[in-house]
């Protein structure tokens, strides 16, 4: 099969940015997600987000593993150029593209099996690296393309759609990603439009690693009642229920849902999850406390969503690694090759 | 005694981590500076302190450099070796040791010459401390081998002094104990001995470089952007080489700033997913490791062949895994290099034999991988990397532009009516590429593996798939008439030889040998993979083949059986695999006792 991108057809009604562009000028392909699927809300998000940015949608890389996650890239900014890797190794790819260009913004997704099994020690290592990039990680708690089973950031005691408990200590990113230096960390619900989209944002305009965990559920799979990150999970462990759009099955789920309030969110697979926004009283420049805050809220069985950590000051890899601030990939020959006459007094020196 | 000017092999018995190294490098230096061809070898432990470590220095005033059996002269400084380090002495050879402990009676071989030196003992009212003794014991026997052979002594004193340059306290006490070992061997003992050295012009213009410090400069000189690896010997040193350079070679004037990136990553394959991320976006970058890391990158290579992306990577062969003897040589890496990864891939292989064609490879697998769009792995070994060889002076062209294959620019694109990342416009098998951010709304596609048509649109029908593998076969095809030609000598015989690397060092030797007993070969040195044209009539031109190499499977063999269609019975495999240097002696004998066998007809030289 053959996806061909959506018909690029101005609609006069839509609004333009900055630089004259509509958001139809910042999405890419036809998606190939089951409908429904949380990821594709993360995608609009990113759409989303650049578009209200005015950055110009030819500017990034576009950098992914494998998964359904990893294959978003494709359906968002089609005037940038994309690589859908190799499973878990996103982090170096991402490396590798920030160093050849550092004028171009770097956005990597992953997914939680992506990064959080196969890939965590890449994903541990880029975020210490401090690439200027975002990370964003559509986290299902499940391998989604695989068909069903269990990731790493499952919850201990979660069930699997075929009933099996999940017997081993789940991985959190967001706290792993506080531990090792990410100079931006988020966490959201792909649903939470009002939530997610300035995060994106926020994590656009960052200079340094910027890592979001986005809930993001699988409806195919993960979408059950035993299941932690399903949307049902999250509606039934809300404590003040603020208006939320939620639809079973395909349609898209959303939330919307006060600072320092909790929403739950209903799973497709049934369950609930809680999420917690965190409130104007938070301080996000407290890497030890966010730290704290983190785990004190999974304690409670809750998630913390918001902006957990950011600093604005931190250096990012390239400023670490004393890099020129013209981009590698455009230098020449006059400025890479030393030339003869320097080889010549090379020669002597090995004589 | 007939006395033998500039030929013997000496060798150092030490133990790993006690400063010997400085000191037997000096002495291969000073026989360098005195213009007398020297090949040297490590041959070292892994491991950072203690263990036996051995440094041969083969002096040849013919220039042969590979290694050759036997040892004339033994420098035992490692007791723990002893009793195998005399045995290894050829009959009338020299034993050099330190007799402040008397020989075990055991161990005197009535056939070998004792030279004792009492240095513990001359240390001990010289150097107060005893670190600075056992150190200085080193100095003190290449002072001693200086007397005993006759090297020029203000080649030495001048060496420490610019070797400590910096450091004066240093050189006075150097100097002390080369005296006191070069005194002691003059006074007390018969030298100069009947082997010993004389200033030469055989070196020529030639300059004494590892490949690996090669390799990192040619990156340096051939563009390379960014180096991303990870530590394993015996690759190390080019990246660290890289590096050294570009500090002094890559840093802008204006700013101090690093026209480079130099990356240490977590493990290889974060190394290769950075080089391919970064190729991916346009810049020049390459990763050095050996098998372990070949191993591991395996994955990325097929995607990295699938998706089209320009990477170097140079492999330093080591034998076995790393448990295995990881600090020996060998040619293992061919089979596993040339198809790694899943699915139908093949990547080309550069095969450099001298330090100076892993400077001129280093630059070239840059220019062959933009130019092919796909990774190209340098197949370097422990033995050309890590060993210090003689070597034409480097040379770079001024005029040489750095080829970075089809890329199209904003302006190109604006020309163009459709683009299509994966067509084949030329109909050589390469497409054209665009990098990230080049153009606002045209050349944009999705990297991916296969699942893809010629616009780079997702598809997985099946004429897609095969057109497309058909196209990337096509391309091999034009790699190879882009990787460097093999280099092909003789005279029409009927039976040839053909080898690569470093098995090449040893073949004059070897060549010489085999002609005193009428034995003459076409040679036939291949450079790369996929093989050239002249390689497959190298091969159909020849009855029988000896194809020498180090490793146990024959695996040039295998490549050549495999690629070339050629009859298995006519290439004879000449292997050895026991993680030493391959020498001209094992070569001369394996191939005599193959004509021997065969019965195969030799020519007497009839010179007109
Ligand atoms: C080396 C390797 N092992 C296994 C796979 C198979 N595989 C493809 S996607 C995937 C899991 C993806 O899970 P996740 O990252 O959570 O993405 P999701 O589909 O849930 O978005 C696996 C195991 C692979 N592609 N490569
Ligand atoms: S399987 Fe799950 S993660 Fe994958 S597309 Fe469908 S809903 Fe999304
Ligand atoms: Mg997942």
């Amino acid at each position: 099969m053959t996806f061909v991108s959506k018909p690029r057809v101005h609609h006069p009604n839509l609004p333009t940015n900055e630089l004259g562009l509509t958001r139809r000028d910042y999405e890419g392909s036809v998606s190939t997600l089951c409908a429904g699927c949380g990821h594709d809300s993360v995608s609009a998000a990113i759409v989303q987000a650049c578009a209200e940015l005015s950055l110009p949608p030819h500017r990034f890389a576009k950098v992914s593993g494998i998964g359904c996650s990893s294959k978003t890239p494709s359906y968002f900014l089609n005037r940038s150029h994309g690589f859908n890797s190799v499973h878990g190794r996103m982090p170096s790819v991402a490396t590798g593209a920030n160093l050849a260009n550092r004028d171009l913004m770097c956005v990597g997704v992953s997914g939680d099996g992506d990064s959080a099994s196969i890939g965590l020690g890449q994903f541990a290592h880029v975020v210490r690296r401090r690439t200027n990039m975002l990370y964003l990680v559509d986290n299902n708690g499940t391998y989604g393309l695989t068909k069903g089973q269990f990731s790493a950031t499952n919850d201990k005691g979660s069930t699997s759609k075929k009933g099996v408990p999940n017997l081993y200590e789940p991985i959190d990113l967001v706290s792993m990603a506080l531990q090792l230096g990410a100079s931006f960390v988020a966490r959201s619900f792909s649903g939470d439009k009002a939530q997610l989209v300035p995060l994106i944002k926020a994590a656009l305009k960052h200079k340094g690693m910027a890592f979001i965990d986005v809930i993001s559920p699988c409806v195919a799979f993960n979408n059950h009642g035993g299941s932690t990150k399903s949307f049902e999970f999250v509606r039934e462990h809300s404590s003040s229920v603020v208006d939320a759009d939620l639809i079973f099955g395909q349609p898209e789920i959303t939330a919307d849902y006060a600072e320092g309030t909790q929403e739950n969110i209903a799973m497709p697979d049934g369950s609930t999850l809680q999420l917690y926004k965190i409130d104007a009283n938070y301080d996000p420049h407290d890497r030890i406390g966010a730290m704290t805050y983190v785990q004190k809220m999974q304690e409670q069985g809750q998630v913390a969503t918001g902006l957990l950590y950011v600093d604005p000051e931190a250096l990012e890899c390239h400023d670490i690694m004393e890099t020129t601030a013209r981009p590698l990939n455009e230098l020449t020959e006059e400025t890479l090759c030393p030339g003869s006459e320097v080889l010549e007094s090379i020669n002597q020196s090995y004589r | 005694m007939n006395t033998k000017i500039n030929d013997f092999v000496i060798r150092f018995a030490n133990v790993n981590g006690s400063g010997s190294a400085s000191a037997n490098g000096m002495f291969a230096k000073a026989l360098f500076r005195m213009g007398i061809p020297v090949a040297t070898r490590n041959i070292f432990p892994s491991n950072i302190q203690g263990l036996p470590t051995w440094f041969e220095v083969r002096v040849s005033e013919q220039g042969y450099l590979g290694r050759r059996e036997g040892v004339d002269i033994m420098v035992a400084m490692n007791a723990e070796t002893f009793a195998e380090d005399i045995d290894s002495i050829l009959p009338g050879g020299y034993l050099v040791y330190d007799n402040s402990k008397p020989l075990p009676r055991e161990l005197v071989r009535s056939d070998v010459h004792e030279i004792g030196i009492p240095i513990a003992t001359m240390m001990l009212p010289e150097f107060a401390d005893p670190k600075q003794r056992s150190l200085f014991k080193n100095i003190t026997y290449l002072g001693a081998l200086a007397g005993l052979l006759n090297i020029e002594f203000d080649v030495i004193t001048g060496m420490v002094a610019t070797q400590y340059k910096g450091k004066d306290a240093l050189i006075e006490p150097n100097i002390r104990a080369l005296e006191i070992g070069r005194n002691y061997a003059l006074e007390y003992l018969q030298a100069p001995l009947p082997l010993q050295v004389q200033r030469s012009d055989a070196v020529g213009n030639r300059i004494m470089i590892d490949g690996n410090d090669a390799a990192g400069l040619g990156s340096v000189y051939g563009g390379a952007t960014v180096c991303a690896w990870y530590p394993i010997t015996p690759s190390t040193s080019v990246a660290e080489s890289f590096e050294n350079h570009s500090k002094r070679l890559r840093i802008d004037k204006d700013t101090g700033h690093k026209n480079y990136a130099f990356m240490q990553s977590e493990d290889e394959l974060a190394a290769i997913g950075i080089v391919i991320g970064a190729a991916w976006n346009g810049a020049r970058s390459f990763t050095a490791t050996s098998g372990p890391g070949i191993s591991l990158m395996s994955e990325f290579f097929g995607l990295a062949y699938f998706a089209e992306i320009p990477a170097v990577v140079w492999d330093i062969q080591r034998s076995g895994p790393s448990t295995g003897m990881p600090t020996r040589t060998q040619q293992g890496d061919l089979i596993g290099a040339a198809y790694a990864s899943h699915g139908d891939t093949k990547h080309p292989l550069l095969f450099p034999a001298t330090p100076k064609e892993c400077f001129d490879f280093a630059a070239d697998a840059l220019d062959l991988a933009d130019r092919l769009q796909t990774p190209i792995l340098v197949l370097s070994d422990l033995e050309l990397g890590m060993n210090e060889n003689l070597s034409d002076p480097l040379e770079w062209d001024d005029s040489r532009r750095y080829d970075r294959g089809k890329v199209l620019s904003a302006e190109q694109l604006d020309g163009l009516e459709t683009f299509g990342r994966y067509l084949d416009v030329d109909g050589d098998g390469v497409g054209y590429r665009t990098l990230p951010g080049t153009h606002p709304d045209k050349g944009a596609f999705f990297t991916r593996g296969t699942s893809r048509d010629e616009y780079a649109a997702y598809t997985e029908s099946p004429d897609a798939y095969q057109r497309n593998m058909e196209r990337l076969q096509l391309k091999w095809q034009t790699a190879r008439g882009l990787v460097p030609k093999a280099e092909i000598n003789g005279r029409g015989g009927r039976v040839g030889v053909l080898y690569y690397g470093t098995t090449s060092l040893p073949i004059p030797e070897a060549l010489d040998k085999l002609a005193v007993s009428g034995i003459h070969l076409d040679t036939c040195r291949v450079r790369a993979f996929p093989f050239g044209e002249e390689v497959e009539a190298f091969v159909a031109d020849h009855d029988l083949i000896f194809v020498v190499e180090q490793n146990r499977d024959g695996q040039m063999r295998t490549l050549l059986v495999n690629e070339l269609q050629t009859d298995p019975a006519k290439l004879i495999p000449i292997l050895y695999f026991a993680g030493l240097s391959i020498s001209a002696d094992f070569i001369d004998a394996q191939i005599s006792e193959y004509y021997e066998e065969h019965k195969l007809a030799r020519l007497t030289e009839v010179t007109s």
